[in-house]
């Protein structure tokens, strides 16, 4: 298939799989510990997983699966809010596919679906706003969220509503910010990540700049990397060779998408329909400064936050959940004590074990018995 | 179809079992399905069956949209039948059929599908002798849900289990993976994506009794629907305790299934078939089972995918393109699209 089939030669591959290797046997390594690489964003976790990348890399590497699934993130409280609104008979809640099976404290979106509440699966908020006009007498809303990747889209259906006078849609907003996040993950405590994998896509609407401060404040390499395989090697690569040259700069890989300064026409609606809210739940994380978005005050009326009259709560992670160490690095997900055992895909205790872009997910379906196998 | 048909629907009235109803079933389905054990219009068919042991089975068929690119949910109705008779060696015989209709359902509609039952089961060579209709008030189904229900025989010697499977067995499907999946995906309103695929929908019964007529050595057959070729594998993993492992870059997909999957965020391996087997075969048999296969219509894309390694049992391991390994699990729950 062309402009896939390129980006997963295998014979490229080798190639720089040999580099990599090279690379890595001219690094020394710190502290008697492998090279651990962050992929921030979920994607990345899913490529890697996907083409079984993370076994062809030299044993002195290693990924660390980061915070970047925005469906894994999302609190407790944040489902069950979407619970509240969704049980109301005159509301059609709308969302993306996989956030309907995050558990809430005791329910998920399924749920309450087999329950009888109208849930619908959409791929755009677009959708959404056209379900809304087509049932005037119900409240229409978007459950919004994912990183800067997916504010555009929802920004713009707002600004479309607004523009047709639509009065039944509403917007569920639960965006959140990826700089404040890798900052988290930076001054988190035992952190050990050598370098960053950026993430591609939310590279493409804010550029590369923003990444400025990791490689000035905290002299850690990181390339914004695509997510096809020979992106993902060619992006490690890139990484590794900062590493042996002592390096830390902010590079691109992904630059047949990505460009420095982002897309301007995909930051302008941002701009006009978001702002930033004080801080944000994170699951297994906590709260972080400036961590999210929320609808401005020009978009008041779209806001569901404001028609359903939503209360902040805060619910705690269940005590046996270690995501948050998973999601900064300090644990790998079979170290958890519930990994596989009380926490499965079947029935996912903490998020990460519910998008297979979640890092315990992914470990789960593609890699539990991979050892089984390889040490054959 | 009978003029008095045209622009009518289906009422409460075609279901009360009175004239109204005892006029649509001569009219639509004992006129369509045209059979001597379906004339006589009681409350049971009657036939003799031939030597061998006897092969049955049921499914309900509740697809939307009903009708598709390479299909209905008629067609449907009977391949999918048909295919669980034949996975087991069965000759399919005869089908029942069982009918729920949604109030309102136009019957020109209903016409087009039992038509397309019939021009599928003579196909297949089999009969649909018996049947039963019941209609249900608006909102209480999605316009028509079909049961059928079919018996077989198998022959003598023929012993094929998704126990059976052996160490150095090849497997082998019989042409491209995740059409129907696909092609169902696509058609969904609410996504607005087009791509150039057809459903592989199609019964597999004389193709089966194609390479059973050269191999006494087939030892599973699966026909990869619900879940998709990689729920198959593992189910005969499980069933034969062994490994199986299949290799990534001799996965037949069309390039516009590949699209949809990309774009969507599917794995192929996962996608329902409606048409598609599994075979697994003594590795001496492997190539002239892949060679009978692609002499017929419906194998002629047939390819050899992977084979039983040694290794822990149950478990079905997938070498990707790089020589990466990873596990192929069932799935959970259904495959939810990703945000990004």
């Amino acid at each position: 298939m062309k402009y896939v089939d390129e980006f997963r030669d295998p014979e490229q591959a080798k190639k720089i799989l040999k580099e990599i290797d090279k690379l890595c046997s001219e690094i020394e390594l710190k502290e008697d510990r492998p090279i651990q690489i962050m992929e921030v964003c979920g994607g990345h976790t899913h490529s890697i997983f996907r083409y079984g990348l993370n076994q062809l890399l030299p044993k002195k590497l290693e990924f660390v699966h980061g915070p970047g699934c925005p469906v894994c993130v999302l609190p407790r409280s944040v489902v069950d809010n979407c619970i509240l609104i969704a049980k109301h008979d005159d509301v059609i809640f709308t969302t993306f596919g996989d956030a309907m099976r995050v558990p809430g404290s005791s329910q998920s979106l399924l749920d309450i679906k087999a329950e009888g509440s109208d849930i619908r699966m959409v791929y755009s908020p677009l959708d959404a706003l056209t379900i809304a006009q087509k049932n005037p007498d119900k409240r229409v809303v978007f459950f919004g969220l994912g990183f800067e990747t997916t504010m555009p889209s929802t920004a713009l259906s707002l600004m479309q509503a607004k523009k047709q006078g639509v009065e039944n849609f509403y917007l569920f907003c639960n965006h959140i910010t990826i700089i404040p996040t890798i900052k988290a993950v930076l001054d988190s405590p035992g952190m050990r990540i050598d370098g960053f994998l950026g993430p591609g896509h939310v590279s493409l609407i804010i550029g590369t700049k923003p990444y400025d401060f990791i490689a000035d404040d905290y002299h850690k390499p990181l390339v914004a990397a695509g997510f096809e395989p020979l992106d993902i090697l060619q992006s490690v690569w890139m990484i590794l060779k900062q590493l042996k040259n002592g390096e830390a700069i902010i590079e691109n890989q992904y630059s047949r998408l990505v460009h420095e300064e982002g897309n301007a026409s995909a930051l302008a609606p941002i701009q006009e329909v978001f702002e930033l809210r004080e801080f944000f739940e994170w699951r297994g994380l906590g709260s972080i400064n400036h961590s999210g978005v929320k609808v401005n005050d020009k978009y008041k009326e779209f806001d569901a936050e404001v028609e359903f009259d939503l209360k902040e709560v805060t619910v705690t992670d269940p005590d046996v959940c270690q995501c948050g160490e998973v999601l900064k690095g300090v644990l790998k997900p079979w170290q958890c004590k519930v990994f596989g055992k009380e926490c499965t895909p079947e029935k996912p205790l903490g998020a990460l074990m519910v998008s297979t872009e979640g890092a315990c997910s992914a470990q789960y379906s593609y890699g539990l018995n991979i050892d089984l196998i390889t040490k054959k | 179809m009978n003029k008095k048909y045209k622009d009518k629907k289906i009422t409460m009235a075609h279901g009360s079992g009175g004239k109204a109803s005892s006029d649509l079933i001569t009219d639509i389905f004992v006129n369509t399905f045209n059979n001597d054990y379906l004339a006589t219009m009681e409350d049971q068919a009657r036939f003799d069956m031939p030597a061998g042991q006897l092969a049955l089975t049921t499914d309900s068929y509740v697809v939307s949209p009903i009708f598709f690119k390479g299909g209905d949910i008629g067609k449907l109705a009977i391949t999918g039948t048909v295919n669980d008779l034949a996975m087991s060696g069965a000759k399919p015989l005869y089908l029942t059929c069982g009918l729920i209709l949604e109030e309102g359902f136009p019957i020109e509609t209903l016409d087009r599908i039992i038509k397309s039952m019939q021009k599928t089961a003579e196909e297949a060579g089999v009969k649909v002798v018996c049947g039963d209709t019941k209609v249900v008030e608006k909102g209480s189904a999605d316009q028509i849900f079909i049961n059928t229900a079919g018996v077989g025989v198998i022959a003598e010697g023929v012993d094929i289990h998704s126990y059976s499977a052996k160490l150095g067995d090849k497997i082998i499907v019989n042409g491209y993976i995740g059409d129907h999946g696909a092609t169902i995906m696509q058609s969904r309103a609410e996504l607005a994506i087009s791509a150039d695929i057809d459903s592989d929908c199609q019964v597999l019964n004389h193709l089966v009794q194609k390479i059973l007529s050269v191999s006494d050595n087939i030892h599973s057959l699966r026909d990869a629907t619900r879940g998709g070729v990689a729920t198959v594998l593992n189910e005969i993993a499980n069933d034969s305790k062994v490994m199986i492992t299949i290799v990534e870059d001799t996965l037949p997909v069309r390039v516009p299934t590949r699209g949809v999957c990309e774009i969507l965020g599917l794995d192929p391996l996962y996608l329902a078939n409606e048409g598609t087997l599994v075979c697994v075969v003594a590795a001496e048999d492997a190539d002239l089972v892949l060679k009978t296969m692609r002499q017929t219509k419906e194998g002629e894309n047939a390819c050899i995918i992977g084979e039983v390694t040694d290794g822990p049992e149950g478990i079905v391991a997938l070498t990707t393109l790089f020589g990466g390994t990873k596990i192929i699990d069932k799935l959970i729950g259904d495959q939810l699209p990703r945000i990004c």
